[in-house]
C-alpha cells in the first residue's frame, strides 16, 4: 500500500491522542487490517457513533476499502451508524431471554418510550434496540444499558430502571 | 496427471478433466446443473446452494460449482434428495422475491428456475419490509427488494473489476448489499462500470437507459469492438428499431472477458443523437469561417446532394493540387476509423493527391513512444499483451492513469496485484491505481529521465543487470554507464523529490524480478523530452532483460481504439503500411507497382508540422476525417489562426464538431456501429467489427466516401466491400500478410502474422529484436520547455477522465456519461487552494501565456502541490487554449503534460 504525502494527515478526524493510540494498536498486529475492530470501537467512543468520515479514514489508514470497513462494522450490533441516545438500551431477545419473557419487556419499553426498535427518543435520552445473545442467560431476560448488565427484567423493573436513568440527568 | 479421469454422472460413465468441478464436468457432457451464483470468470462462491448434487457415499449434498471431481465419483444431479433440496432453497429465495417481482424484462434467473422446478410460490413468510429503490445513479437502477443476496455483484465488483465498492450490510434477516459505507450508489465511489448489472441474476441491478425498449425480446445482438480506448473490448450492441438500446460485454472475448467500463457500457447514445450529420453541407457563399462562432454553426451551411458535394470536393482538391502542387494538400486520418478506411485514406493521399502529408492523432499521443521503440527495438508497438500481467511478478505503471484511460487493462492489473504481483506506480498524481500499489513514487512533473536513470544507477551498482542478455541481445551498453554514473539516488532525490530509499527499493524489485513489465501512457510521451523518456524506459528494460519473454515488456498503452491500426496502415507521413519507409527507393518502387502510379519520394508533414505549414502558407487545403484538431491541438488559438489561413477545408465526420464547423464542405459519415471493418487494439490484436445499425439520413461509411472522391479525381477505387480492401492492405503489409476476414472471425489475431499458418504473437522480440540487437540510447535529464515562474507559478497537466473521451464529441452526447460528469473541473491541491482561498465548486480562471479558461475547481490531493490538472474534453473551456505547442524534436509531439499557468479566483 502506498502511503501518500498528503496535506491532511491520516485519521485527521480524531483527537491526537486517539490517533496515537490507534497507531499503537495497529503496530501490535502482524497485519494492519487486524486492527479494524479496536479502531472502530475507539472511533465510536470518540464520536458517539461511526461517521462515514471516520470509517473512510480508518479504511485509508488500514489499507482497506470503505466497503470492507463497513461490512465488518455493520455485522456488530454494538457499533452504530447514526447518533444514538445518551442511554443505549439493548434487550436480548435470544432463546433463554425470549423463553423467560423478553418480548413483553421490549413491548413495554416501546410503549413507554414511544419509539420503535432501533429508534431514539425525541429528547435524545434513550435508544432502544433488540440484540442477539449477550451471554447473560443465567439472569434472563437481560438487557444492557451502555454496556452495563441488568438481569431478570420485567416491565416494572424496566420502568424503575428507566426512571432512575432519566433522573440521573 | 492423467488427461481425464473416469466417474459416473447420472448413471453413465464419463471421462472428464481432472481439474474440473462437478458443475464444469456435468456441463462438458451436456448436463446443466442450475445455479444462481456461479460465474465462470471468478472463483466459485458456493453461496446460493442451488447446484447441490448427491455424491454416492457422502452424508451431505455437495455444491457442484465448488467441488472438484475425483476418480470413481458417482454423482446424481437429479436424485430425489438433490431435487428436494434445490426446490427448498429456491422456495426460500421466493420468500424474499415472489414470482412476478421482476418486470422490466431483463429476465430473472430465479423466476425462470422456479418455473422450471414447477414452483408456484413459497411456503415461507415474505419479508415484512424491503429497501426502497435507489435511483441515485444516472445509469444504474438499484432495487434491493428484488435482490436474492447471491453476491454475484460483489464478486463482479471486487474480483472481476477490483473496484471494491459493493459489500454486505448487517447480518441475518436484515442483510442487504451496500455501497461503500452504506451510501446511495450514486454517492459512493462506484465508477458505474455496470459489471454488477451484468452479473445480477434478477432485476435488482439494471440499466436505467432506454429501459422501455432495452429488454425487448426482439432486440437483435451484434458483436463488435468498443469505439473508445485502445483496449479493444468486445461488445454486443442490442438493437431495437435500428437503435442501439443496450450494450453488454462479450464473455468469450480474450480481451475483456465480458468486462466493460462506463464508456463502453453506457456511452452509446451518441450513435442516435439528433446532432448527427445526415446530409452533406456546403458553406454558403460569402460566409466567413468565424461566422460559425455565433449562433448555430449549421446556419453557415446549406444542405447538398452527395453528387454536388463530392463533385465540389474533387474539383477543389484537384484545383489546389494543380495550382500549388501535391504537397500543398494535407490529410488527417482518424484512429476511430477501422484499418481498411485508414488504408484507403493514406492511399488516397499518396496516390490521388500525390502527397505523403497524411497523419493522425498518433502524433498527439504516442508518436514519441513509437519513435523510441522503432529506433531501439525495431517495432513501435506494445512488446507484450496486457493479459500477460497475470504472468508478471513486478508491474511498473509510469505516467499512465490506467484506471481512467484504459479501465479494463487497469482491472487486469488490479487483479494481478490482488493475486500477488508487485504493483509499482510512478506518477506525480495520486491516481486510483495507487490504492492497489505496493510502492508509489511521486516524482516532480518533468523529471522522468532522471528517475529512470536513478533506477538504472542502482541496478548497475548492485549488479542486478542481466549480463548475458546485454552481451547477446543488445548494443550500445558501453555508452550507458558514463551517463548513468551522474544519477546517484541522492542526486535523483534532489531532482525528482523521490526519496532515495524508495528508488533503491524499486530498482531492486525490478532488477530481481523473474518477469517484470513496464506500462506507460502519455505522462511519458507528451513531453518535449517524450522520446528521451521512452528511450530511458527501454534502456531500463534492456538492462534487466525484461523484454522478449511472457510477462515482461515495454508497453505503451494506446489511446484510441484503432490508433495502433491507423499507424500500421500507414496513415503517417514517413511510412507506407507496415512501417515501410517512404524514403526508401526499393519500398517506394514496391508500392508504385502495387498501386500503379508514381509516388512522391519526400516524406510528408506531421499534424503538428502541417499547422506550421498552414501558418507559412505552404499548405493550402486540408481533408480532415474524424478528427477535431481545434480541441485536441496544443495552443488552440494558434492552431485556429493557422487553419483559418487555409484556402479550403473538407471535413468528414459524424458531428459538426468544433473543427468541422469551419470547413467549406462537410461530409456526413457513418459511425462505428454503422459499418464493419477491423480494428487493431493496443495488444496488436486485429479484431473484426460488425455493422449493427444503418447510418442516419444520407450518412455513409468513410471508405465509400473516399472511394467516390478518388473516382472523381481520376483514380478508380472499385472495392466491393471492406474484406476486399483488407485483402489488398494485407498483401502490402508484411505484419498483416497472414490475416484475412476468414481468420479473424473468432477472437482476432495479434500481429505479426506473416503467413496463413502463423497464429500471431502475444509478445515480440522473442529470440531477436525486430531490428536485430536492442539498442541502448542513454539520455540526460532535460527540463520541460516552459518552467513555472513568479507570473505563472503552477504546472499545468492535462489528460482524460474516466467518463469522457478525447474531444468529447461522442461522450458528451451520451446521456449517461454526461450526467455522470457534466462539466470541466480543475483539480488543485488543498494547500494551493487554501493559499488562493478557493474551495471545491468555486469558479477559477486559469491563465497561461497563450490563453485563459474559466471553470470550477475541485480541491483534491490527487494533484501534487504546485500543479493543476485539467481534462481536455471540454470545448467550451478547452485545456488546449492553455497548453504549449513546443514539440519533441524527434517525434514532433507537443508538451501537453507541462506548461506554466496561474490560477485566479473568478468573479
Amino acid at each position: 500500500m502506498g502511503v501518500a504525502p498528503a496535506a491532511t494527515p491520516p485519521l485527521a478526524g480524531f483527537r491526537p491522542e486517539t490517533r496515537e493510540f490507534m497507531a499503537q494498536i495497529v503496530s501490535r498486529y502482524p497485519t494492519r487490517r487486524a486492527g479494524l475492530l479496536p479502531l472502530l470501537s475507539l472511533a465510536q467512543e470518540e464520536h458517539g457513533y461511526l461517521t462515514v468520515e471516520a470509517m473512510e479514514q480508518i479504511a485509508a489508514f488500514l489499507g482497506l476499502s470503505p466497503t470492507e470497513v463497513y461490512e465488518t462494522a455493520s455485522f456488530y450490533t454494538l457499533l452504530h451508524f447514526r447518533p444514538i441516545g445518551e442511554h443505549l438500551v439493548q434487550v436480548c431477545t435470544n432463546l433463554s431471554c425470549a423463553l423467560l419473557g423478553a418480548r413483553p419487556v421490549v413491548e413495554h419499553l416501546k410503549q413507554r418510550l414511544g419509539v420503535r426498535e432501533g429508534e431514539t427518543t425525541a429528547d435524545g435520552l434513550f435508544t432502544l434496540e433488540t440484540v442477539e445473545c449477550i451471554a447473560a442467560c443465567g439472569g434472563a431476560p437481560a438487557l444492557q444499558v451502555n454496556g452495563r448488565y441488568y438481569e431478570r427484567m420485567t416491565p416494572s423493573a424496566a420502568d424503575a430502571l428507566l426512571d432512575r436513568l432519566a433522573g440521573e440527568r | 496427471m492423467a488427461d481425464t479421469i473416469g466417474l459416473t454422472l447420472n448413471g453413465r460413465s464419463q471421462e472428464v478433466a481432472p481439474a474440473a468441478t462437478i458443475w464444469q464436468a456435468a456441463r462438458a457432457v451436456g448436463l446443466e446443473v442450475p445455479t444462481l451464483c456461479y460465474d465462470s470468470r471468478v472463483a466459485p462462491a458456493g453461496n446460493c446452494r442451488v447446484c447441490m448434487v448427491e455424491v454416492a457415499g457422502e452424508r451431505v449434498l455437495a455444491p457442484a460449482c465448488a467441488r472438484q471431481v475425483q476418480p470413481g465419483m458417482v454423482i446424481e444431479t437429479q436424485s430425489p434428495k438433490a431435487v428436494a433440496a434445490r426446490r427448498m432453497v429456491v422456495e426460500l429465495y421466493l420468500a424474499d422475491h415472489p414470482l412476478g417481482t421482476c418486470g422490466v424484462g431483463k429476465g430473472c434467473e430465479l423466476e425462470a428456475l422456479a418455473r422450471r422446478l414447477g414452483l408456484r410460490g413459497s411456503r415461507f413468510p415474505a419479508r415484512s419490509s424491503a429497501p426502497k429503490p435507489d435511483l441515485s445513479s444516472p445509469v444504474i437502477a438499484v432495487d434491493l427488494s428484488k435482490c436474492i443476496l447471491c453476491r454475484r455483484c460483489i464478486s463482479a465488483c471486487s474480483d472481476l473489476q477490483v473496484n471494491n465498492v459493493i459489500g454486505l450490510d448487517a447480518r441475518g434477516f436484515s442483510t442487504t448489499i451496500s455501497f461503500d459505507t452504506n451510501l446511495a450508489m450514486g454517492r459512493s465511489t462506484c465508477v458505474s462500470c455496470g459489471e454488477c448489472v451484468s452479473a445480477c441474476p434478477t432485476e435488482a441491478l439494471v440499466e436505467r437507459l432506454h429501459q422501455d425498449v432495452a429488454f425487448r425480446p426482439d432486440a437483435r445482438k451484434t458483436r463488435t469492438v468498443c469505439p473508445y480506448c485502445g483496449v479493444g473490448c468486445n461488445v454486443e450492441l442490442h438493437v431495437v428499431d435500428n437503435r442501439v438500446v443496450r450494450v453488454t460485454g462479450t464473455r468469450e472475448s480474450a480481451v475483456n472477458l465480458g468486462k466493460l467500463c462506463v464508456k463502453g457500457r453506457f456511452g452509446y447514445d451518441f450513435i442516435q443523437h439528433p446532432d448527427r450529420l445526415t446530409r452533406a453541407l456546403i458553406r454558403r457563399p460569402g460566409v466567413p469561417r468565424e461566422a460559425a462562432d455565433q449562433g448555430d454553426p449549421r446556419d453557415c451551411f446549406r444542405e447538398a446532394s452527395w453528387d454536388e458535394a463530392l463533385d465540389l470536393v474533387a474539383a477543389r482538391l484537384g484545383g489546389l493540387k494543380a495550382r500549388y502542387g501535391p504537397d500543398a494538400l494535407g490529410v488527417v486520418s482518424s484512429a476511430k476509423c477501422p484499418n481498411e478506411e485508414n488504408y484507403l485514406i493514406q492511399k488516397f493521399a499518396r496516390v490521388v493527391l500525390g502527397t505523403n502529408n497524411v497523419d493522425h492523432c498518433i502524433r498527439l499521443c504516442h508518436a514519441s513512444s513509437v519513435a523510441a521503440l522503432i529506433y531501439a527495438l525495431g517495432s513501435g508497438a506494445m512488446t507484450n499483451s496486457s493479459f500477460e500481467v497475470y504472468s508478471s511478478d513486478v508491474i511498473i505503471v509510469m505516467g499512465s492513469n490506467t484506471t481512467e484511460n484504459h479501465p479494463i487493462i487497469s482491472s487486469h492489473m488490479r487483479q494481478a496485484a490482488k493475486r500477488g504481483a508487485t504493483l509499482i506506480v510512478i506518477d506525480p498524481r495520486r491516481i486510483e491505481l495507487v490504492n492497489h500499489a505496493h510502492i508509489w513514487l511521486r516524482q516532480r512533473p518533468g523529471t522522468d529521465v532522471a528517475l529512470l536513470n536513478g533506477l538504472m544507477h542502482v541496478i548497475l551498482k548492485e549488479g542486478l543487470h542481466d549480463e548475458a542478455f546485454i552481451r547477446g541481445r543488445t548494443e550500445g551498453f558501453e555508452q550507458l554507464g558514463p551517463v548513468i554514473e551522474a544519477y546517484p539516488p541522492e542526486r535523483v532525490e534532489a531532482i525528482t523529490g523521490v526519496p532515495a530509499a524508495d528508488l533503491v527499493r524499486v530498482a531492486r524489485l525490478y532488477g530481481r524480478a523473474k518477469a517484470a513489465a513496464i506500462y506507460w501512457g502519455m505522462g511519458m510521451s507528451q513531453h518535449t523530452t517524450g522520446t528521451d523518456n521512452c528511450l530511458s524506459l527501454i534502456n531500463l528494460g534492456l538492462l534487466c532483460g525484461h523484454v522478449g519473454r511472457e510477462g515482461t515488456g515495454l508497453n505503451p498503452l494506446r489511446g484510441q481504439n484503432n490508433v495502433q491500426g491507423a499507424g500500421d496502415m500507414g496513415a503517417i507521413p514517413d511510412n507506407y503500411p507496415g512501417y515501410q519507409p517512404v524514403e526508401d527507393p526499393g519500398t517506394r518502387e514496391k508500392f508504385e507497382r502495387a498501386w500503379g502510379v508514381p509516388l512522391n519520394p519526400r516524406r510528408g508533414l506531421t499534424i503538428t508540422e502541417m499547422m506550421e505549414a498552414m501558418r507559412q502558407g505552404g499548405l493550402r487545403g486540408m481533408y480532415i476525417v474524424g478528427e477535431n484538431p481545434l480541441v485536441s491541438e496544443a495552443n488552440i488559438a494558434h492552431a485556429r489562426a493557422a487553419l483559418f489561413r487555409l484556402e479550403w477545408i473538407v471535413a468528414q465526420d459524424i458531428f459538426l464538431n468544433e473543427t468541422a464547423r469551419y470547413a467549406d464542405v462537410v461530409l456526413p459519415a457513418a459511425c462505428f456501429a454503422e459499418k464493419g471493418g477491423t480494428y487493431t487494439n493496443t495488444d496488436r490484436r486485429v479484431q473484426l467489427a460488425r455493422q449493427a445499425v444503418e447510418p442516419p439520413g444520407e450518412a455513409r461509411a468513410d471508405w465509400e466516401i473516399i472511394c467516390d472522391v478518388a473516382v472523381r479525381m481520376g483514380y478508380p477505387m472499385p472495392y466491393e466491400d471492406l474484406a476486399e480492401v483488407f485483402a489488398e492492405a494485407a498483401a502490402v503489409t508484411p505484419i498483416y500478410a497472414g490475416l484475412s476476414y476468414a481468420r479473424l472471425q473468432g477472437e482476432g489475431l495479434q500481429w505479426p502474422c506473416a503467413d496463413a499458418t502463423s497464429v500471431g504473437a502475444p509478445f515480440l522480440h522473442k529470440e531477436r529484436f525486430t531490428r536485430g540487437l536492442g539498442r541502448f540510447v542513454p539520455c540526460h535529464q532535460r527540463p520541460p520547455r516552459e518552467l513555472p515562474d513568479d507570473d505563472f507559478p503552477f504546472v499545468l497537466n492535462t489528460g482524460r477522465v474516466l467518463e469522457h473521451w478525447h474531444t468529447g464529441s461522442m461522450t458528451r452526447r451520451s446521456h449517461g456519461l454526461d450526467a455522470l460528469y457534466p462539466e470541466l473541473l480543475v483539480s488543485i491541491h488543498p494547500l494551493d487552494a487554501d493559499e488562493l482561498r478557493v474551495r471545491s465548486g468555486d469558479r477559477v480562471q486559469v491563465v497561461s501565456r497563450r490563453g485563459r479558461i474559466t471553470a470550477r475547481a475541485e480541491v483534491t490531493e490527487q494533484t501534487p502541490k504546485g500543479s493543476i490538472f485539467i481534462p481536455f474534453h471540454f470545448a467550451e473551456a478547452a485545456a488546449n487554449l492553455l497548453t504549449i505547442d513546443a514539440l519533441d524534436p524527434v517525434a514532433k509531439i507537443p508538451e501537453y503534460k507541462f506548461c506554466a499557468v496561474r490560477v485566479e479566483r473568478a468573479a
